[in-house]
């Protein structure tokens, strides 16, 4: 009984990913195409989801005319830019550099810059403390506790 | 030895400074790229008649707003009200049923009045995606050359008509 309900567990993700249309090539390059095109764009319905996630009415919209485009011999660059010419660069999951995403795509390397700088001179001044000065007179007395036999002789 | 504590302060303000930020953008709000771009041209079947075409080219040498709608969007019933009021200014508005029943789309029309010079059903996506639209209700005016002057996505009110629509109709009627 357990194994059975094992097996029935196993088939839920059949079930929930019956959800998306399938679409049928002949190309198997088109097909790969089409997969990568609809991960890389987004739903600009549910925006944390790309095309292939996304089970909007627009982003079914949006596969069904990248299919059509893919289909009929588009590249990947034409498809995109259809995209972006309509939607903006918002609709790429993948930012291009450009005058506005610039701090997007440089600002985690400024930051890890920042950080490497102030480890540096935490580690600098931390090394400038462990440098104790000790005057003639001090070690004198240590060597007076260390040895007291050595006094005795002398 | 004093400003040492000052550091978690700067740190915190900084941090609330960007959240603030942060949290008053409005996530849905893309910036449209058709902004001063030439308006896409549709040919869309008419709501009411199939055999006849509502399309963009019928608009030419006019002022016009491009209203995209559905019966499934609460918001766009909430804004029909005001599209009444914006016929009764003698505003040509042409709407694009998006997505919808048409049966639906009528009954709502045939309820509500009807404040369109036309309406073309767009069942599945094929004119709004040229628009940009993602979303509904998303109004759009367009300029006597045909180029796109303003857009706005979500659902207009007299605030709005006052201080942005208006002012900027009257300046493209002049022209």
């Amino acid at each position: 009984m357990r194994r059975l309900w094992f097996v029935f567990f196993l088939l839920v993700p059949l079930v929930c990913q019956s959800s998306i249309e399938a679409y049928s090539f002949e190309d198997p390059e088109k097909e790969a195409r089409y997969k990568v095109l609809i991960d890389e764009l987004r739903c600009l319905v549910c925006q944390n989801q790309n095309l292939a996630a996304s089970n909007a009415e627009l982003a079914k919209d949006m596969r069904r005319l990248t299919y059509d485009m893919v289909q009929r011999g588009a590249t990947n660059e034409e498809v995109v830019t259809y995209m972006v010419d309509r939607y903006g660069d918002f609709v790429m999951y993948r930012p291009p550099f450009n005058s506005s995403t610039y701090l997007l795509w440089i600002g985690p390397f400024i930051i890890l810059g920042i950080a490497i700088l102030v480890l540096a001179m935490i580690i600098r001044r931390k090394g400038q403390e462990q440098t104790p000065v000790t005057s003639d007179a001090d070690l004198q007395r240590v060597e007076h506790l260390l040895n007291p036999s050595k006094d005795k002789s002398a | 030895m004093k400003a040492r504590y000052l550091v978690p302060l700067g740190i915190f303000i900084v941090l609330v400074v960007f959240l603030g930020i942060g949290l008053t953008l409005n996530p849905r709000d893309v910036p449209s790229v058709l902004i001063n771009k030439k308006a896409p041209e549709f040919s869309l079947p008419d709501l009411f008649d199939e055999n006849r075409v509502v399309s963009s080219e019928s608009m030419k040498g006019k002022v016009w707003l491009l209203n995209v709608w559905g019966t499934w969007c609460p918001e766009c019933w909430r804004e029909h009200g005001f599209l009444m009021y914006l016929k009764g200014e003698g505003v040509p508005i042409v709407g694009i049923d998006w997505r919808d029943e048409s049966a639906e789309a009528k009954k709502m029309l045939a309820q509500e009045g009807n404040p369109f010079l036309a309406v073309g059903v767009d069942p599945e996506s094929k004119a709004i995606m040229d628009w940009g639209v993602y979303g509904a209700p998303e109004t759009f005016l367009i300029d006597k050359e045909g180029f796109i002057r303003w857009k706005y996505a979500g659902g207009l009110n007299a605030e709005l008509w006052r201080t942005e629509l208006k002012p900027l109709m009257d300046q493209l009627e002049g022209s």
